[in-house]
């Protein structure tokens, strides 16, 4: 067994918040759909980091077992998002979310 | 032990022909509505008769349960009815005249559109009545009552496109509710202290008590409470005003509810309740005052009306006077015995009244009468005979009723009596006055014209015509009726039948015998007395009403205006409750504070939402940088929070 100390805890956490801010940040200020879609996904392999970071720092497996749950929905979200994605294009001819307002007041 | 009687069918089987009626009336034929009508009402009379017939062998009061209604805590009312000889009277004048007034109506209201509604009121009216005699506890004798008030006000306003009978129908039902809230609290006040409203349970806590000379207490204000409601009910000062007007009814509806039966309920329950104010004295003494001023007053109203229906109405209030007058001095077996003789001859008058209204095609004013014995002798022979039994002419019904309440009056006070046969004397002066007025003279209503207030498309034109038998053989009975009806109280049978009732107070004093027949000679004397007049003013000479009522002047319009006591009322409480509700409760209250407080929250809010619906910019990007700001808040507080318990 790989001991738990060989890369200390607090490295994987600080890249899985760094990855964290980037999807966020990603996400505020990009206005194509995908890309902001693909800053989600970023923000949901931070969190997946630390996850899996926990699971080898306690030796408990919940923690994997949820990175593998994470990684499901997340498939299922890309299909579904990805979808709506292309209807949104086909309708609005643009992937741009500032002019995706037609709810808007 | 007693056998079972099976009462609750009494009520049950006209309530049976109320509903089939209501239901599939409009469909069926006047016959078959008939039918049903009769059938139910008539069954009802015959269980009152084989009640009557097996009376002798039960142990009284008899009580039947029937159900279980209301059980909380230690208090309880049931379904359960009650046979004593009070309600035996109650129910054999009911069930009686009831179903004689049910015959009669088949004729009066042949022709009418809503003929099966009418009979199922009818008979909805007789359930509700039957329930409040039969009752054996307050709690459901007030159900009878507000239910004889719903038949009354459906009757009243039977004709309810027309304004005036809508608005009397409403009229009748506000007045008893005022009467009924002196009822209701009545009731409350003997659930708090005797915990039941059974009438035997609560006479049986009554009874030990002393009675309340020194001062008014509990049933004293009991007392007063019930004789509200009864006044509402039966029509006295000072909440008498419906009564006339409920003669917009049909006339039969007039006769049955609103002369024989249900006014007089009011009668009937301060008899029953005579244990409570056998010991409040000062509660009796209010009665007998109301019920003397009330003969007085009404009859005084009654000899300036020309409707001949109004007439009547008046009348009955004035007779229902002489009940209560009976019940205030303690007579509450004279009341009764008035109470059934007046059922016989007032509901003779009206049917008789119906007739002559037929007649003329529905005039009811006696002005354009007249002359009308002739066409209609039938009736005038059924009236003249009511006429005489109500005035006090020996040996008919209503002598020996009134003169036994006199009798009792003067034992009681001098004035009452004095009161009483001034109002005896009123009473046949205005008898007689209607009689003349209507039978004799010359005709003087119109030859052709004729369409009354009902409709008489078939017959109705040119001149009277008398009325088909369907509506004379009531007339007849109703005439024995008020013929021998009084031979019942000759050597005080009556009042020796209703002695376990009311407690032995018969033959105290045979003594004054001789006191006795000399009133009896008075009242006799101011009976004739006002025949007389009634025939020198009405018949001999004509004119000379009309110069009498210019020399009084005033104060003869002031009778005609019923003493400006409708008017006065409605400056005294309609036009202020009106006036109050539009300005205050209406124009201040529901719109200035109620409606505002609603009004001003919905602005408000709209107003906040304006504010913030600024965030909703509709770009995906500031609604991330919100849940970004919120999440950092969130982490912020956690942090904040973790630190602090640290």
């Amino acid at each position: 067994m790989v001991p738990s100390s060989y890369v200390p805890l607090s490295y994987y956490l600080l890249l899985s918040g760094f990855l964290f801010a980037c999807g966020v940040v990603g996400f505020l200020i990009k206005r194509n759909i995908i890309t902001i879609f693909m800053s989600i996904e970023l923000m949901l392999n931070g969190v997946n980091l630390s996850f899996v970071a926990f699971a080898a720092h306690w030796h408990a497996l919940a923690g994997q077992v949820f990175v593998f749950f994470v990684m499901v929905v997340a498939a299922a979200e890309a299909t579904v998002g990805l979808a709506i994605i292309i209807a949104v294009y086909r309708t609005r001819e643009t992937l741009n979310v500032d002019q995706v307002n037609l709810l808007k007041l | 032990m007693n056998p079972t009687l099976n009462l609750w069918l009494i009520p049950i089987l006209p309530l049976a022909g109320a509903a089939i009626n209501g239901f599939l009336g409009k469909k069926a034929s006047r016959q078959g509505v008939t039918t049903v009508a009769l059938l139910f009402s008539g069954a009802a009379f015959l269980w009152a008769l084989c009640v009557a017939a097996r009376f002798s062998s039960l142990s009284l009061p008899y009580q039947e349960f029937f159900a279980l209604w209301i059980r909380s805590g230690s208090f309880r009312a049931d379904f359960a009815f009650y046979l004593d000889q009070l309600s035996l009277v109650m129910l054999l004048v009911v069930t009686g005249v009831g179903f004689l007034i049910h015959v009669y109506s088949i004729g009066y209201m042949w022709d009418d559109p809503s003929y099966y509604r009418f009979f199922s009121y009818l008979n909805l009216f007789m359930f509700f009545m039957l329930t409040l005699v039969l009752a054996n506890n307050y709690l459901l004798m007030f159900i009878g009552w507000e239910g004889v008030g719903l038949a009354s006000y459906l009757l009243i306003g039977f004709w309810f496109t027309k304004d005036s009978a809508a608005s009397a129908g409403k009229k009748a039902f506000i007045v008893n509710r005022i009467g009924d809230f002196g009822f209701l609290i009545a009731l409350f006040l003997l659930i708090k202290h005797f915990d039941s409203l059974n009438f035997k349970q609560v006479f049986g806590a009554v009874a030990p008590l002393q009675p309340e000379t020194a001062g008014a207490g509990l049933l004293t204000a009991v007392g007063l409470l019930l004789m509200i409601g009864a006044c509402g009910k039966s029509a006295q000062i000072p909440l008498y005003t419906w009564l006339p007007d409920a003669m917009e009814g049909p006339t039969p509806v007039s006769a049955l509810i609103h002369a024989a039966t249900m006014v007089t309920a009011g009668v009937y329950m301060v008899a029953r309740s005579h244990v409570i104010f056998d010991r409040a004295p000062i509660a009796l003494t209010v009665v007998a005052i109301i019920g003397t001023l009330t003969a007085f007053f009404a009859a005084t109203i009654g000899i300036a009306q020309t409707d001949i229906k109004k007439v009547l109405a008046y009348s009955t209030i004035s007779q229902l006077g002489y009940m209560f007058m009976a019940c205030g001095v303690g007579a509450f077996s004279a009341g009764i015995f008035h109470l059934m003789t007046h059922a016989f001859f007032k509901g003779l008058l009206f049917l008789a009244a119906g007739s002559v209204i037929h007649a003329v095609g529905g005039e009811q004013d006696m002005r354009k009468m007249g002359g009308l014995r002739s066409f209609i002798p039938v009736t005038f022979g059924t009236m003249f005979i009511a006429t005489l039994a109500i005035a006090g002419v020996p040996p008919l019904a209503g002598f020996w009723s009134k003169d036994e309440i006199l009798w009792k009056a003067y034992q009681a006070s001098a004035v009452y009596w004095g009161i009483g046969v001034v109002t005896a004397f009123i009473t046949s002066f205005y008898m007689f006055r209607l009689l003349y007025m209507t039978f004799f003279g010359d005709y003087r209503g119109a030859q052709v014209d004729a369409h009354g207030t009902h409709s008489h498309d078939a017959h109705g034109h040119g001149e009277p015509h008398e009325s088909p038998m369907v509506m004379l053989v009531p007339l007849m009975i109703l005439a024995l009726l008020s013929l021998v009806g009084g031979l019942l109280g000759i050597g005080d049978s009556f009042e020796h039948f209703l002695a376990p009732v009311f407690g032995s107070t018969v033959a105290v004093e045979n003594a004054a015998h001789g006191t006795e027949l000399l009133l009896m000679g008075i009242s006799v004397a101011v009976a004739l007395l006002g025949w007389w007049l009634a025939y020198l003013l009405y018949y001999k000479r004509p004119e000379l009403p009309q110069k009498i009522a210019e020399a009084l002047g005033g104060f003869y319009q002031a009778v005609v205006h019923k003493y400006y006591i409708d008017e006065l009322y409605a400056a005294l409480f309609v036009k202020p409750l009106i006036e109050g509700s539009t300005r205050i409760l209406w124009q201040d209250v529901d719109r200035k504070v109620i409606d505002a407080a609603v009004n001003d929250a919905g602005e408000g809010a709209r107003h906040v939402s304006d504010e913030v619906r600024h965030m909703q910019s509709g770009n995906i990007r500031s609604y991330a940088g919100w849940i970004a700001a919120g999440s950092a808040v969130v982490i912020a507080f956690m942090i904040w929070t973790w630190t602090e318990a640290r």
